[in-house]
């Protein structure tokens, strides 16, 4: 069942046996066969709620409408109507979880598949689609919904969320006590950036100053075609240590464990006393993108293994299996996803594309006059076929 | 500009004697003390004030939350420098030596180069990179590079190069209050060199402009930052044999100013270019095409280019043997001369 790089040890001989289903320090309130547990350490034990039937079904549908923006994107995709996706199935739950745990004057930087989180931060599923199809390369103002426009390079936000944290800190919004002022920082990366500098250098630069910063490191397993075990041969969670702050593993197919563990995070950097890495341990279903085929390096009884933990079955399960949820709730669901695809898809069709002269808009704050010239006499020239 | 520091002396009292450190270091003071949003960060900036005191006294007088010690990672820096930037603040980052600041490369071109395209003019990067650079310092690998050409290359990024301390102490403080990130590079072979008067109640020119440092007829010099004293000594040398030199600061790389050069050209007919980067794809390169475009049927002789040569630094020993000097900058226009 364990996957094998052929350049060195595997998971399960890196890791121990157990770490392919996360360890014995997994953090989980609902398992796989939705049933509800307590399986957390003490420390988080004040956000082990007892959650309320319209916040449970609150999640599902969150979790189902994510799932949907993801599989009618990469439908478009196939159609030709995006450039390229990048898929998120299998991480619903880490992602929600992660969304949902945030306050409004909260801050977000994601990486580029953070679309669940998105929809948490009220995006329209729409604007997403823009950078994937080539129309922007980001459409939305960060400030508007407290969520960073999508990063390409891997980890590279992960010191913007630290320095954006550092100015949360000079602008006393940090420890106040006040639960409407206090802000913090969740910077999403994966199990591949955290072999980048970057995201090594934000955690030196978060513990330095002690900024109040929630590093949210969706380990899915895979950076592409690499492995975890040719990222780290330690839980990711633990090398938290190494730099001077708590790290804990979450179920990340788990909502409610990884809402309970985001908050904690999240209240502990709120409150002054600094970052957080959260290891939301999960799996990618899909591709890396919809350019990659991972039947090329990896085996489908991978897959298989990881299906039976799916975050959305075990959820529908203990709604059903508690009376939380009537029959027409899930139908209702499905109705409105259905109707968020259709919306997605004609949406996406008519996009227009950019002006050619649109790339000289906004090279700078106060455009400069050489590049005035270059605009200028471009639209002459195209200016010539207009009139043949 | 508000809140200058005040002369020592009586009689003049907004005019006094400093060097190129200390003038930027006033002018760090001053947009300081204008801004309080402005920071500084970098390696050793705090306590030390900076391997070349640039800093010095910041730290003590703002205090640590506005001129940060960083740990040692460029990319860090700039990174987190384009996050405070995000959020309102107006960072102006040290990269100790020119030959570090490639950790950072990325974050400068792909993040602080187009974070205002990419977010449609929501997002700016207010933030100021300040690289000493150049060579002349007798020191190891990586301490004497000239890197402004990558910069320049690079849209999203306005570069700059001061070549005296009045210079450095107004550019500093217009980089400062520019909206667009701002590489600035000064000449750190210059640093303690030599003194001028500075007035603190003087206007300066636009950050984005060259001047005329010296007029002339018969070859126009374009230089910036440290070649700016070589290519005046070369036209006091050239004096001295009946040959008129006009000498240009370009002062700014990106954009270019070209109109001082054009004006200059088509009396002239003829240009030499001197900078310490690499010739190959330098500024000389754009700054020769730029002339022949718009002067061809002015010039003379073709634009000559005299620079460091297409090697890596030599070491400190031969340096001077890579460095255009007085004489390279002569012969070049002996040669134009001759065409």
């Amino acid at each position: 069942m364990s996957h094998t790089s052929g350049f060195g040890p595997d998971l399960a001989e890196v890791f121990g046996p157990s770490q392919q289903d996360g360890g014995p320090e997994l953090v989980q309130l609902l398992t796989p066969e939705g049933e509800r547990v307590h399986h957390l350490p003490p420390e988080f034990a004040q956000f082990d709620l007892d959650f309320s039937a319209e916040q449970l079904r609150g999640f599902y549908r969150d979790m189902v409408l994510t799932r949907r923006i993801d599989t009618e994107a990469t439908a478009l995709q196939r159609h030709g109507e995006l450039g390229i996706w990048a898929q998120l199935l299998g991480q619903e739950a880490a992602q929600i979880g992660a969304g949902r745990a945030l306050r409004p004057q909260d801050h977000v930087f994601p990486t580029y598949r953070e679309h669940g989180v998105a929809w948490c931060r009220g995006l329209d599923p729409l604007r997403l689609l823009g950078l994937f199809r080539g129309v922007d390369q980001g459409s939305w103002d960060p400030e508007e919904f407290h969520f960073g426009l999508y990063t390409i390079v891997i980890g590279a936000q992960t010191l913007h969320a630290t320095g954006y944290a550092m100015g949360m800190q000079r602008d006393g919004v940090v420890g106040t006590g006040d639960p409407d002022r206090d802000a913090a920082v969740v910077a999403h990366f994966g199990d591949g950036a955290s072999s980048q500098g970057d995201v090594n250098e934000a955690f030196i630069f978060a513990a330095s100053y002690n900024a109040p910063v929630v590093f949210f490191c969706q380990n899915n397993q895979w950076a592409i075609s690499e492995p975890i075990e040719r990222q780290t041969r330690i839980p990711l969670y633990q090398r938290a240590l190494g730099f001077g702050f708590p790290g804990v593993r979450v179920d990340g197919n788990d909502v409610l464990a990884t809402y309970a563990v985001t908050q904690a995070a999240l209240q502990r950097a709120r409150e002054g006393q600094g970052p957080t890495l959260v290891e939301a341990y999960t799996y990618r279903m899909g591709a890396h993108t919809t350019t990659d085929d991972p039947t090329r390096y990896r085996l489908s009884d991978d897959v298989e293994h990881w299906k039976l933990k799916d975050p959305i079955a075990r959820l529908e399960v203990y709604l059903k299996r508690n009376g939380l949820a009537e029959g027409s709730f899930f139908a209702d669901i499905a109705d409105e996803a259905d109707q968020l695809g259709a919306t997605l898809r004609e949406g996406c069709k008519a996009m227009p594309d950019p002006r050619p002269l649109s790339m000289f808009d906004h090279v700078y704050a106060e455009m400069t006059d050489e590049l005035a010239a270059q605009r200028d006499g471009f639209a002459a020239y195209l200016s010539q076929f207009e009139e043949a | 500009m508000s809140a200058q520091p005040t002369s020592q002396s009586g009689t003049q009292s907004s005019t006094q004697k400093v060097t190129l450190a200390k003038a930027l270091n006033m002018g760090l003071r001053a947009s300081m003390e204008h801004d309080d949003k402005v920071l500084v960060m970098g390696e050793d900036v705090g306590k030390l004030g900076g391997v070349f005191r640039i800093t010095d006294g910041l730290q003590k007088d703002f205090g640590e939350d506005r001129v940060i010690d960083s740990p040692l990672a460029e990319s860090g820096i700039v990174g987190t420098a384009v996050g405070l930037a995000l959020r309102g603040y107006r960072p102006v980052v040290e990269i100790q030596f020119d030959g570090f600041v490639y950790p950072a490369y990325d974050q400068i071109v792909c993040q602080v180069a187009k974070m205002h395209f990419r977010s449609q003019g929501r997002s700016r990067m207010p933030m100021v990179i300040r690289i000493p650079f150049g060579g002349g310092i007798g020191a190891v690998e990586h301490h004497s590079e000239s890197p402004e050409a990558q910069f320049a290359h690079t849209p999203g990024l306005k570069v700059v190069a001061c070549s005296n301390p009045v210079d450095g102490y107004w550019m500093l403080q217009q980089a400062i209050a520019c909206d667009d990130p701002v590489v600035f590079l000064e000449p750190k072979r210059q640093y303690h060199a030599d003194k001028a008067d500075l007035d603190v109640d003087a206007t300066p020119a636009p950050l984005f402009s060259s001047r005329v440092v010296r007029r002339g007829t018969d070859v126009t010099v374009l230089a910036y930052g440290p070649t700016v004293k070589t290519a005046l000594k070369a036209a006091e040398a050239a004096s001295n044999e009946g040959r008129s030199l006009e000498v240009i600061d370009l002062r700014t790389l990106s954009p270019l100013d070209m109109a001082p050069v054009y004006e200059s050209v088509r009396r002239t007919g003829r240009a030499v270019v001197c900078h310490e980067a690499h010739v190959n794809l330098g500024m000389g390169a754009e700054l020769a095409a730029r002339i022949t475009e718009e002067c061809f049927y002015s010039l003379e002789a073709p634009v000559l280019r005299v620079g460091g040569f297409d090697t890596p630094y030599p070491p400190s020993r031969i340096e001077e043997d890579f460095l255009p000097d007085l004489d390279r900058v002569l012969d070049a226009v002996d040669r134009s001369l001759a065409v």
